[in-house]
């Protein structure tokens, strides 16, 4: 249980196609949707890729955008330019 | 006593259109975009042939010889619908507002030597006649294309070009102070300098191009992807050499829009070409008979654009845009 990251979405068209990459690039990712919000949970870890994001919103996407539409996150955080990345520090 | 605070949830009944969920699947949220414009295109109970053309109905998708399953597939990769759009370009012109008023304000181009002011006078100014062209041109993809997807991307850029016409009278009457003239002598030049007659001839034949998706090629892969790279890339790139950064600012919302479109433009033959081998001989042909056109079209100005090397120059665009092409999935 404790291995599981997770990152929490607002459920809106914005967040949409960062759900979506997110599930693209994170095979073994789960979502469960609550009213207004995306739960996604991740074994071990999850990463959120820029380049993904921007093909899926049809435009340049700066990571720093997230913000607006996340809820919550359980994990560590390493962050650059290009990838989020949730996992927990062992 | 204890309240416990429970949370329900009601699923929707279904998450999108009928016609949506039949191309993207039941389950699955549609984005704006695609509820926008698919199935958009009308379709059936066309009672009457339009006066005009008796043997086609008013759509028609064999207004081009490329055929897909369903011309909705020819999607924009920027997403773009009215709202997009709108707020995308709306920002770009305040910027490009901007950039205007600073040029204008400090009188940047003031400064400028003479022999570049008639530089850009005599190869920059003449372009907003053939952006105008351009805007003709898509305005007929939009008018006889099939499939909003499409259609509305190509009135999209049959704006833009004529938003870029404007952005290029701009600099023009910057040059001038506002004196309208330099407009009636750049006209002039258009139609009677030698040097500008290929292009004008070439513009002049894409605009009664009967067949909508070679006039994409042409008009938006073709004669777009050279003559944009040469003017505002490497063009640009002299001049502000010689004259200081004022005259690439005014240009900014040309080089951005640029990149931005020719993901379109890539997007929508690339999806054509992947639909059947057919199509994909008819796009490689009309690659392969416009693309000397357009280099022709383009030399006899390069040559006044630049010293030295500028037959190189075009040559050099040619292949570059014919990596593109390969990229895209053509065999060129």
């Amino acid at each position: 249980m404790t291995d599981k990251v997770f990152i929490a979405l607002q459920n809106n068209s914005e967040a949409q196609a960062i759900i979506e990459a997110i599930l693209e690039d994170n095979s073994s990712a789960i979502a469960n949707e609550s009213p207004g919000m995306v739960k996604i949970d991740c074994p071990g870890r999850l990463i959120v890729r820029r380049e993904t994001v921007a093909e899926k919103m049809g435009r340049e996407f700066d990571l720093q955008e997230i913000h607006i539409n996340l809820i919550s996150i359980g994990g560590n955080i390493d962050e650059t330019d290009d990838e989020f990345v949730l996992s927990w520090n062992s | 006593m204890t309240i416990d605070l429970k949370t329900t949830s009601v699923d929707p009944v279904r998450k999108t259109f009928d016609h949506i969920a039949e191309k993207i699947g039941p389950d699955k949220n549609a984005t704006r975009y695609q509820e926008s414009v698919w199935g958009l295109q009308p379709i059936l109970n066309q009672h009457y042939r339009p006066t005009w053309d008796p043997t086609k109905t008013l759509y028609d998708m064999s207004r081009t010889v490329v055929h897909m399953d369903d011309f909705d597939d020819l999607i924009d990769p920027r997403q773009y619908y009215y709202g997009t759009w709108t707020i995308r370009r709306g920002k770009q012109q305040d910027s490009q507002e901007n950039n205007f008023n600073f040029v204008e304000s400090r009188g940047l181009m003031e400064n400028v030597e003479e022999v570049w002011r008639d530089k850009i006078r005599q190869i920059v100014l003449p372009l907003r006649h053939v952006a105008w062209a351009a805007n003709t041109n898509n305005s007929y993809i939009a008018a006889y294309g099939f499939g909003a997807p499409v259609t509305s991307a190509a009135a999209f850029q049959m704006m833009d070009h004529l938003g870029i016409a404007q952005y290029i009278t701009r600099i023009g009457l910057i040059l001038a102070d506002n004196d309208p003239e330099i407009l009636i002598d750049t006209k002039a030049l258009w139609v009677k300098h030698a040097m500008w007659q290929p292009l004008r001839a070439l513009m002049e034949e894409a605009m009664v191009t009967k067949d909508w998706f070679e006039l994409h090629v042409l008009q938006n892969f073709l004669i777009d992807g050279m003559l944009y790279p040469l003017f505002f890339d490497r063009f640009d790139r002299v001049v502000t050499k010689h004259t200081g950064a004022a005259y690439s600012m005014m240009n900014e919302f040309t080089v951005e829009w640029f990149g931005e479109a020719s993901r379109w433009v890539d997007g929508v033959i690339k999806r054509a070409v992947q639909e059947s081998e057919t199509n994909k001989v008819h796009v490689q042909r009309w690659v392969t008979t416009w693309t000397p056109r357009v280099q022709d079209a383009l030399k006899p100005l390069a040559d006044a654009a630049f010293e030295e090397g500028s037959g190189e120059a075009v040559d050099e665009i040619a292949d570059l845009l014919m990596v593109r092409g390969n990229k895209i999935g053509l065999d060129i």
